[in-house]
């Protein structure tokens, strides 16, 4: 594309730690007692790298992506941890952040991308409207400027730019509006982007677009990335590392080819035989028993045991920690060793 | 026998508890059970006063007239007492009347749909553009309105369009939900969708609606006796008003309080009609209904 | 004689300009016992086609057949025997059943009303059988509870329960696994395949999902349908490992993988255009020829391709490409199967 070369925030790839969680709590109060979302939280995401949360509902997988960004809910409170977000050296706990503050570092620094495209736009304004009103609330004085940047970032993420530029949101598609409410979010030229169930919604031919726009963004342009998605296949697709979540916890953590073919955590192994891949053969499939837990009246111990089948008594009185399994690869369960001999008798295969 | 009775305190007393979650809602429930004491019960205690007392001309309140006294020397308060009844049972009349036209009908023209539904939609409009108040006054003119059963009547079958076509609206979009279509494929007729899978969803509206509808006969039934085309006969809300308004008494600085008690009664009734609304639409919540 | 045929039905939404066509001339079989995946993506017609199986929409042209005799022309008690023989389960756990209403309402309310119970009790007891056929167990915890005190699967389950009370021979399952959490999924998928063998109900299962299909239907069918259209449509072995319609071949290659390696080594199929047709204003000839990578230009644009059967199983919309397989798996040398033995086992310190 013969704009790329303008496009100024082409990031250098891999140093630094942009973006570190450290035991991060997030609480919701409900009538009924706190919602434990997200329970204790650490995770280093290094420059240039894309990660998968995984998990389903009830995860806290969302819940930690909006708590970065502090765009939780009233009821929601960060109740413990720190979220340190660094650029050029210079090093701010997000928590610490004021109002005006946390405006600038949400389109600047760190930049959001929802899952449903539609309701992040104001019907009423153009495309060309919505990144003026942003990049000028920001400090931009010259519109020519930011019209030049804007339609860039439009060609960028493959859309006619000077026909989208000038309409109406409902004049575009779902996956139109997904692509340009991904070059909204470059706009600032963030460092960090943060993405919740990018594609879901999304068919399956447009979904490919947006992979393949993703892909570009990050083998291209080196972006740093968080990918929030319940489908696995997301993950695989996009993810240099993948963090499993359950109960609002990582319960692994590791790289995308550890995950899917050398998995350490019973959940994360019953998640990939849950899923069935569309090309070969016929292939069996395993759900997983019992149902996601109850955030408000958790299992003692490990909050995974009633549904696992490695569960001893140990797991019910004891809720394992983070230990190290491979080279970075790390996974909190008490059998981690069993799954690790189950998997040489039976391993993962790719078609 | 006594299990039933049992049972039935013990619902109540969940219905009331539930009630409580809203404590705006629930003042404003309180504040009706008072008026309604007051008002049906409250006259065996406090007989209106008719005996005209010259000395005794606009007083402000005081220990004997808690509400002072009105161009005749008369005790507001005892008005007020026995004022309340005539209005509640003309409100709830034309309340339960409109709301009870409103919800069958437009229910029935939502979900139907074809000719039943343009038929309900046409006269609705037709009722809709008939301004309301001046065909009250021709109405009053031709029928004796004394009996204030036909007053709530008559006011409830005018009070119904705007109501029909909003719960109209509201059985079409439930009639698209999937719920109702798994009712139809379940061939489980059409007085089990609109009774059982369309009304119940629509109870907090209903409410709501049931709550305007009485304030809105309130109003017109107070204009009525304002107008003078309802007879004075005894006591009552709107009467003490539209005397108040003939006798003058906005010109007087010390017959405020003549003027301003029915006022305050009839703004007192109609918001605690509206806030206790808040309260039962949570009874009609099955979250809350089923203890969480 | 086939439990369900479709013969040529359309159906159009809408007057004049707003006028779109939102299943055009559709026809397939459904034997008894059989399965039927309708896969393609929104606004291909699969839903609304779904409904007019289940007689809650007409359609404005052409005949629905159960057993062999066209629902429009039923008298009532053969109407009401098609209309309890064939249910529908929808796609959203939250939408399909009823706020107010308890599980026990849910389930004994239809038993009741169609005497397939003898009284409360009778009717009690039936609906307990009926929620442990659904795995819904203790049934007599579910029995009093609302939708909103259910997961998203208990939910589906309900709806499942609810539809048996009438002992359908016909399931229309639309989306009916999409919401539903990934490792639930399976099990309901299972729940329903259980109630094909035990209780020999033909379904007619609707889904956008390429692979929950091939699940599904390993030993079915598969119609692919693409603006309104059937484009494809076979046994589902033959359709998922050797498409022959462009639009089917674009679909699975574009489908991502839970799997990197198999992600990496998937073959691409560039479209020429990205957007769909809108219904209001679909293209001439074969509707799928502006994004279509083989388009034959003055062929393709100009009439509409037949559904013709192919010799290898089923029938395929396109005369230009019908007879030529494509691979959607690049070969990697060295296989790949993987194993811990990729890795030197790890060994923690200490």
């Amino acid at each position: 594309m013969s704009n790329e070369s303008q496009l100024i925030w082409k990031h250098e790839a891999g140093s630094g730690t942009p973006l570190s969680l450290r035991n991060v709590h997030i609480i919701y109060g409900a009538r009924k007692g706190d919602v434990q979302a997200v329970r204790g939280v650490d995770l280093d995401l290094r420059a240039g790298e894309s990660i998968a949360l995984i998990g389903e509902s009830g995860s806290g997988k969302t819940t930690l992506g909006l708590g970065i960004v502090r765009l939780l809910v009233k009821s929601a409170d960060i109740s413990q941890g720190e979220i340190i977000y660094r650029r050029n050296g210079t090093e701010v706990n997000v928590l610490d952040l004021d109002k005006k503050e946390l405006r600038e570092f949400r389109w600047k620094e760190c930049s959001m991308v929802f899952q449903s495209a539609l309701n992040a736009f104001n019907p009423v304004l153009r495309v060309w409207d919505q990144m003026r009103d942003t990049a000028q609330s920001h400090g931009w004085k010259d519109k020519k400027a930011i019209r030049q940047r804007s339609l860039d970032l439009l060609g960028f993420v493959q859309l006619d730019a000077e026909r989208v530029i000038d309409a109406y949101p409902h004049e575009l598609s779902g996956g139109m509006r997904q692509r340009v409410l991904i070059a909204l979010s470059l706009l600032l030229d963030p460092q960090v982007l943060i993405l919740d169930e990018p594609t879901t919604a999304l068919d399956i031919l447009t979904q490919r677009t947006i992979i393949d726009l993703l892909r570009k963004l990050k083998e291209e342009q080196h972006f740093t990335m968080i990918f929030i998605s319940h489908d696995l296949a997301i993950a695989a697709e996009l993810a240099d590392r993948i963090a499993t979540m359950y109960a609002g916890r990582i319960v692994e953590l590791g790289s995308a080819d550890d995950i899917f073919y050398r998995p350490r955590h019973p959940y994360t192994l019953g998640l990939i035989r849950a899923v069935p891949k569309v090309v070969g053969g016929f292939q069996e499939l395993f759900s997983i028993p019992g149902s996601p837990p109850d955030l408000i009246d958790l299992p003692s111990g490990c909050k995974f045991h009633p549904r696992c089948p490695y569960a001893t008594d140990k797991c019910k009185t004891e809720e394992p920690d983070l230990v190290t399994v491979g080279r970075e690869h790390e996974a909190a369960c008490w059998h981690w060793r069993e799954v690790e001999e189950e998997l040489q008798t039976n391993p993962l295969h790719s078609v | 026998m006594g299990s039933v009775f049992l049972g039935a305190v013990q619902s109540m007393g969940a219905t009331l508890r539930i009630m409580s979650y809203n404590k705006v809602g629930f003042t404003g429930f309180i504040a009706v059970m008072l008026i309604l004491f007051m008002s049906f019960i409250g006259p065996f205690f406090v007989p209106l006063d008719t005996e005209t007392k010259v000395d005794q001309i606009y007083q402000t309140p005081s220990a004997e007239h808690w509400m002072g006294t009105d161009h005749q020397g008369r005790d507001i308060f005892s008005q007020i007492v026995n004022g309340g009844k005539d209005v509640i049972i003309v409100a709830v009349v034309a309340g339960a009347l409109s709301t009870f036209i409103a919800v069958t009908f437009g229910t029935l023209a939502g979900f139907a749909g074809g000719r039943i539904d343009a038929f309900v939609v046409s006269v609705t409009d037709i009722v809709l553009t008939i301004p309301q108040l001046p065909l009250l006054l021709v109405l009053a003119a031709l029928i004796k309105l004394n009996n204030i059963v036909y007053l709530g009547i008559i006011l409830g079958a005018l009070g119904w369009p705007a109501l029909l076509r909003a719960v109209r609206s509201q059985a079409l979009s439930l009639k698209q939900r999937d719920f109702v279509e798994a009712a139809r494929a379940l061939d489980l007729g059409t007085t089990h969708i609109i009774f059982r899978e369309i009304v119940p969803n629509m109870m907090t509206y209903i409410i709501i609606s049931f709550a305007l509808a009485m304030t809105g006969a309130i109003y017109a039934q107070v204009a009525l006796v304002l107008f003078g085309l309802v007879p004075f006969s005894g006591s009552n809300w709107g009467v003490m008003l539209s005397l108040a308004w003939v006798r003058g008494a906005i010109y007087f600085k010390d017959s405020i309080w003549y003027i301003m008690m029915p006022v305050a009664a009839i703004v007192i009734l109609q918001l605690s009609v509206v806030t206790m609304t808040r309260s039962l639409e949570l009874v009609f919540n099955p979250r809350l209904r089923s203890g969480e | 004689m086939a439990l369900i045929e479709l013969q040529n039905v359309s159906r159009a939404f809408g007057k004049g300009d707003e006028r779109v066509v939102a299943v055009d001339t559709v026809s397939f079989t459904i034997e008894e016992g059989d399965v039927l995946c309708l896969v393609g993506e929104s606004g291909c017609g699969k839903s609304t086609t779904g409904k007019m199986v289940a007689g809650l929409l007409e359609p404005t042209a052409g005949q629905v057949l159960f057993d062999g005799q066209d629902i429009a022309k039923m008298d009532k008690q053969a109407f009401q025997r098609y209309r309890h023989a064939v249910q529908i389960i929808h796609q959203d756990p939250y939408a399909s059943l009823n706020p107010t209403q308890t599980v026990r309402q849910m389930i004994t309310r239809p038993l009741l009303r169609h005497k397939k119970a003898k009284g409360r009790e009778g009717a009690e007891a039936h609906a307990v059988e009926l929620l442990e056929i659904v795995d819904l167990t203790p049934a007599e915890d579910f029995m009093n509870k609302y939708p909103h005190q259910l997961s998203g699967g208990q939910r589906q389950r309900v709806s499942v329960a609810r539809a048996l009370t009438v002992e359908p021979r016909f399931i229309v399952a639309d989306e009916a696994v999409s919401m539903v959490d990934v490792s639930i999924r399976v099990s309901l998928l299972n729940m329903l395949s259980r109630l094909k063998e035990e209780f020999d109900v033909t379904f007619l299962f609707i889904t956008h999902d390429l692979a929950l299909a091939k699940y599904f239907a390993w030993q079915g069918r598969i119609s692919v349908m693409y603006l309104g259209r059937i484009v494809e449509d076979g046994p589902t072995q033959r359709v998922v490992m050797d498409p022959r319609h462009p639009y089917t071949q674009a679909l699975l290659a574009a489908v991502p993988e839970a799997d990197p390696e198999l992600a990496r080594r998937k073959r691409r199929i560039e479209l020429r255009s990205a957007d769909i047709p809108s219904l209001l204003d679909l293209p001439p000839g074969c509707t799928f020829n502006p994004r279509c990578p083989y388009v034959v230009t003055g062929e393709c644009d100009v009439e509409v391709p037949p559904l013709d059967p192919i010799p290898e199983g089923g029938r395929v919309a396109c005369p230009v490409r019908s007879s030529i397989s494509i691979q959607l798996v690049e070969e990697t040398p060295g296989g790949s199967v993987h194993t811990d033995a990729d890795i030197s086992q790890y060994q923690p310190d200490g």
